[in-house]
């Protein structure tokens, strides 16, 4: 998590390890409209220390699952312009599938379990919070013993990038 | 879903308090009253159950009795008694001596009911095991008493042990203390004239993004008697007109993602977390 603009040529500096034949990234960008309003810019809250763990966790997955010789995310708190990047993920393997699959997995898991919101600032002065309208509802609060830490929000459609 | 009718446990003898548990005064007038006005309004029909020596009891007579007509010792009697008297209902038990009892909780039990377990019962904060003296028996389960009894067994409670029970995590802290001796019941008297609601514990509440715009605040300290997360929520919710439904929320409690079910503990620190929309 960084509140601040990061210098992305350190985050690549980590992936250039001598196994990896290539990198992939993903990096998202705030967006001059969201559902038809011009917007002028976002802010990105967080519960930042659960959204560490969590990527961390994100991360170490991603390692675990496929074939890949590094992988970093970085996401932005604080206020952003147009233009901006808000989140950044780097993958590096042996070989390019996996790292493109990494990519998509590690993006795709931060969208669904990161806790960070984002408030989108429109060019009349308006301000709101995003919401998700496309998620499913997650199990009742009251089932949600038998999923313990594995009940998330289902799918979201919601992709701004 | 099969009817539910009300049993309020009177027939007991009270031995370890000396005097009728029943006619003890928590709320302004005997327990056996409070326990069967807070049970009527959720069950269609509603009993106490006795013994065969106490229908003329001048606290007893006026309440729709099921007296004893299984000999058996300790609790066993009046729901087998009960079940016999209507073998097709479910039955909502409740001791007379649990003067903490709210409406919550026994709406809580009632929501939970399914057609997959033959019991609902709440988890004791004592021991972790079911509480047989709060709970609903569907008629299998009186079923399956009948034959443990009969086998020598009285013990409700290892009946839901050895069954399909469906278990509940408390609702409300203390709610389900049962007050058995002279020293218990001052403790409960104290405790019911300092602390309306049960023993309470102290939270530290975060919120963010829309949550903190509409608690207008960060952090917050507050004291509660829930006992999970679930009822603070609908509580909290109320007080600050938060748009999400608890079922979309997910919880984090002490720095981690926590089941909604987690018992709470004092001092715990809590985040409500509503749908994420990073990335």
């Amino acid at each position: 998590m960084a509140s601040a603009p990061v210098d992305l040529s350190m985050l690549r500096e980590d992936l250039h390890l001598a196994e990896a034949g290539g990198f992939c990234t993903f990096e998202g960008w705030v967006r001059n409209r969201n559902e038809g309003r011009p917007v002028d810019g976002l802010e990105y809250e967080s519960y930042e220390a659960l959204a560490q763990l969590e990527g961390e966790r994100i991360v170490a997955e991603a390692l675990e699952r496929f074939e890949i010789s590094q992988a970093v995310a970085m996401h932005r708190t604080g206020s952003l312009k147009v233009g901006d990047v808000a989140v950044w993920i780097g993958v590096s393997a042996p070989h390019r599938d996996a790292a493109f699959r990494a990519c998509r997995y590690i993006i795709d898991e931060i969208k669904h379990r990161v806790p960070v919101w984002k408030k989108e600032h429109y060019l009349d002065g308006d301000a709101e919070w995003v919401a998700c309208h496309h998620c499913q509802t997650a199990p009742r609060a009251s089932e949600a013993g038998a999923h313990d830490h594995e009940h998330d929000h289902g799918s979201c459609g919601h992709h701004h990038h | 879903m099969t009817p539910l009718y009300g049993l309020i446990l009177a027939g007991g003898a009270s031995k370890r308090m000396g005097t009728d548990k029943a006619a003890l005064d928590y709320h302004g007038k005997p327990q056996l009253q409070v326990a069967f006005e807070v049970l009527t309004p959720v069950v269609e029909r509603c009993f106490v159950s006795v013994r065969p020596g106490q229908t003329s009891d001048p606290l007893r007579f006026s309440f729709s009795q099921i007296v004893d007509t299984v000999d058996a010792d300790g609790p066993a009697a009046g729901l087998l008694s009960a079940h016999r008297a209507y073998p097709d209902v479910a039955w909502l038990v409740l001791a007379c001596d649990l003067p903490m009892l709210d409406r919550g909780t026994l709406d809580t039990l009632i929501t939970a009911r399914n057609g997959e377990h033959v019991a609902v019962s709440y988890r004791s904060e004592h021991d972790g095991l079911p509480e047989p003296l709060c709970a609903i028996w569907e008629p299998e389960a009186l079923d399956l008493l009948e034959q443990q009894v009969a086998s020598g067994r009285i013990c409700p409670r290892k009946l839901l042990i050895n069954s399909p029970t469906k278990l509940l995590e408390p609702h409300k802290r203390g709610a389900l203390d049962n007050i058995n001796t002279p020293e218990e019941r001052e403790d409960a008297t104290r405790r019911l004239k300092d602390l309306p609601g049960g023993p309470m514990i102290r939270l530290t509440l975060e919120y963010f993004a829309q949550l903190r715009e509409l608690a207008g605040t960060r952090e917050q300290s507050l004291e509660t008697a829930f006992a999970t997360v679930g009822p603070l929520y609908e509580e909290l919710r109320e007080k600050y007109a938060f748009p999400f439904e608890a079922s979309t929320l997910r919880v984090a409690i002490n720095g981690d993602f926590a089941p909604w079910t987690q018992v709470l503990k004092d001092g715990d620190h809590i985040v409500f977390i509503p749908p994420v929309t990073g990335g």
